[in-house]
């Protein structure tokens, strides 16, 4: 009696489990088909793409893709690309440059009040944009640094600086100290402790950092928006031109979304499982 | 101001680190040595975050309209009372607190159920994870441009075609053709969000989940708990702290939102959010004083979001050291 009743939840148990898995790949599916339908139109002609009821099996092409790179006459999004490449890479950089000091002196050797300095640049990260805004303009109008990717650069430099802080702080206070100690007994100077020993231990949680760093700079569009017009243009700010958008321009649209997209989608499948501690700010892992 | 301050005091909380009480009696110059790779970092976020919102604080006592030159003069609070009387202020605080709140609460709910239905093994888990957060990796424009255009255009969007098509196969093929954005501009800007945030939630909770002591479960269905019971009285307890983690920052992140909503309805229809609102000011009226005193309110209501998100760190940060 007792195997007959095991048997039947069981059989009950896997049911469900099948029923359940069935779910999670519907789930999945009703997620990800906005992005496969804007992937599949982004290969449709206009004509095609505009077409009501929708036309799945429409020829595909790259006259998306083409009418995007600015063959029809259009504006080139090549300088909005390499400006946004451009402030990406050089505030990350900034980025890991003041980071890591900053977290060894919050983790390996911890300074007096650590904690109080590291919840200080928590803190930054939650001061609105719009609450320096206009200032950041002004100032930037008067110096004449208005549309200046460099200016961008070191705005996303302030802007990731203390999620970069968090995160790398929790991957060096992940780093047993004994391994450190025994190597200063052994007699080994800082400078080869940092290189020998630190950095190879950090090296993915660096990575998944400076990853990271790179998504938010590519994705910011407010300041982006206010500071930069013509030569600092970011991609998203070029993507705004598509807001009032008339006539035929899906398959332009959907082709412009998938290119500025696609680096983001790189970075963030490589630095998936760092991901969460990154953007909670090393709170969870 | 105030932000570092609720940050000390969240801090206070939490145990000193190893080595910590070794090295708190060291002073002179060797502490110097041990501080100064900190600084440059904190010089340069103190230059480039905390010393604009000070200038915020002080143009926000000015009456100043980039229209009027030469009219810059000081009028204490006025700038206040303007902004607070303001309509369209008052509404998009309103706005602000409904998009928020829905869109987090939704985002919640959705992605603590995806985290429990990723959470057991399936054929193909690792892909239908990666289709779950691949809406979160779209940039936020490309992404509101998607639903704007592709998905709730009433002539050519993926909804209405759907509609159509399916009036097509069942008879005439004569389907309702709504407009969604002009009758629904919220939610049609909430989905958007949600659509995006909910894969953020996810993640933190199957983290939560991933985090849980395995034996307690088996223990209480040794017990004769049913899965109902587990979750009520193991699961949910334990996952509290990563819940109350994702919606606070996810409230701090959608409070501040303005891609959705500069993109999706341009801040028409009764969608003009706070963020969206303060840019209005300055940026289309360039009412700088009055744009000020918006932003510091700004401030003052994610302050209240952030103090509490703060607190929520501290304490997941003192559980794991103490687990550790």
């Amino acid at each position: 009696m007792t195997v007959l009743t095991t048997a039947a939840v069981s059989r009950r148990s896997r049911h469900g489990r099948v029923f359940l898995g069935m779910l999670a790949w519907l789930a999945g599916i009703v997620f990800f088909l906005p992005v496969a339908w804007m992937f599949l139109t982004s290969l449709h002609s206009e004509a095609d793409a505009a077409a009501n009821p929708p036309t799945v099996a429409a020829s595909l092409g790259l006259d998306g893709y083409r009418a995007f790179f600015g063959s029809g006459g259009g504006t080139s999004p090549w300088p909005a690309l390499i400006n946004s490449t451009t402030v990406a890479v050089t505030s990350t950089t900034w980025v890991l440059l003041l980071a890591l000091p900053a977290a060894y002196a919050l983790s390996v050797r911890p300074v007096r009040g650590w904690r109080d300095t590291l919840f200080f640049f928590l803190s930054t990260k939650m001061l609105p944009v719009v609450a320096g805004l206009l200032p950041v303009y002004l100032f930037a109008r008067n110096t004449g640094l208005l549309d200046n990717v460099w200016l961008m650069a070191v705005l996303h430099t302030s802007m990731n600086l203390p999620i970069a802080v968090w995160m790398t702080q929790s991957f060096l206070a992940d780093v047993p100290v004994s391994i450190l100690e025994a190597a200063r007994v052994d007699g080994a100077r800082l400078p080869v402790i940092l290189a020998r020993i630190l950095v190879p231990v950090i090296a993915p949680g660096i990575t998944a950092t400076a990853l990271i760093c790179c998504i938010l700079s590519w994705n910011e569009l407010l300041l982006a928006q206010v500071l930069t017009s013509v030569t600092a243009q970011t991609a998203p700010v070029f993507l705004t031109g598509f807001i009032t958008g008339e006539g035929l321009f899906l398959a332009q649209l959907c082709a412009a979304s998938v290119v500025v997209s696609l680096p983001v989608l790189a970075a963030g499948l490589a630095a998936q499982d760092k991901l969460v501690q990154g953007l909670s700010l090393g709170a969870v892992k | 101001m105030t932000a570092p301050a609720t940050a000390s005091a969240a801090a206070r909380t939490g145990n000193p680190p190893r080595g910590a009480a070794r090295r708190r009696r060291k002073r002179g110059p060797g502490a110097w040595a041990v501080r100064a790779p900190l600084l440059p970092a904190l010089v340069f976020v103190i230059a480039v975050t905390q010393l604009p919102f000070v200038a915020t604080l002080v143009l926000s006592l000015f009456d100043w309209n980039a229209f009027h030159p030469g009219g810059r003069r000081f009028i204490g609070l006025d700038n206040y009372a303007a902004v607070l009387g303001d309509t369209a202020v008052r509404e998009a605080v309103v706005t602000t607190m409904v998009l928020t709140a829905s869109v987090v609460a939704t985002a919640l709910v959705l992605g603590l159920a995806l985290a429990l239905l990723l959470n057991r093994r399936f054929p193909g888990r690792a892909l239908v994870r990666t289709m779950l957060i691949t809406p979160f990796l779209l940039v936020p424009v490309a992404a509101a441009l998607l639903w704007k255009h592709l998905l709730l255009n009433p002539e050519y969007g993926l909804l209405n075609g759907a509609l159509t098509w399916a009036a097509r196969l069942v008879g005439d093929g004569i389907a309702p053709q709504p407009d969604w954005i002009s009758a629904a501009p919220l939610i049609a800007v909430g989905t958007a969000l949600v659509w995006q945030w909910t894969p953020f939630m996810m993640l933190i909770v199957l983290a939560g989940l991933r985090s849980r002591p395995p034996d307690s479960v088996e223990a209480a269905r040794m017990d004769g708990a049913s899965e109902a019971q587990v979750f009520r009285y193991l699961t949910l307890p334990h996952l509290r702290p990563y819940l109350e983690l994702g919606a606070l920052l996810g409230s701090v992140h959608i409070v501040q939102n303005f891609d959705a909503v500069f993109t999706i309805t341009s801040g028409s229809l009764g969608t003009a959010n706070l963020p969206y609102t303060v840019y209005q000011i300055f940026y289309q009226a360039h009412e700088y004083g009055q744009a000020s005193a918006a932003g510091v309110l700004v401030v003052l209501g994610s302050l209240v979001i952030a103090a509490v998100a703060l607190r929520v760190v501290s304490s997941l940060l003192r559980g794991e050291a103490s687990r550790g």
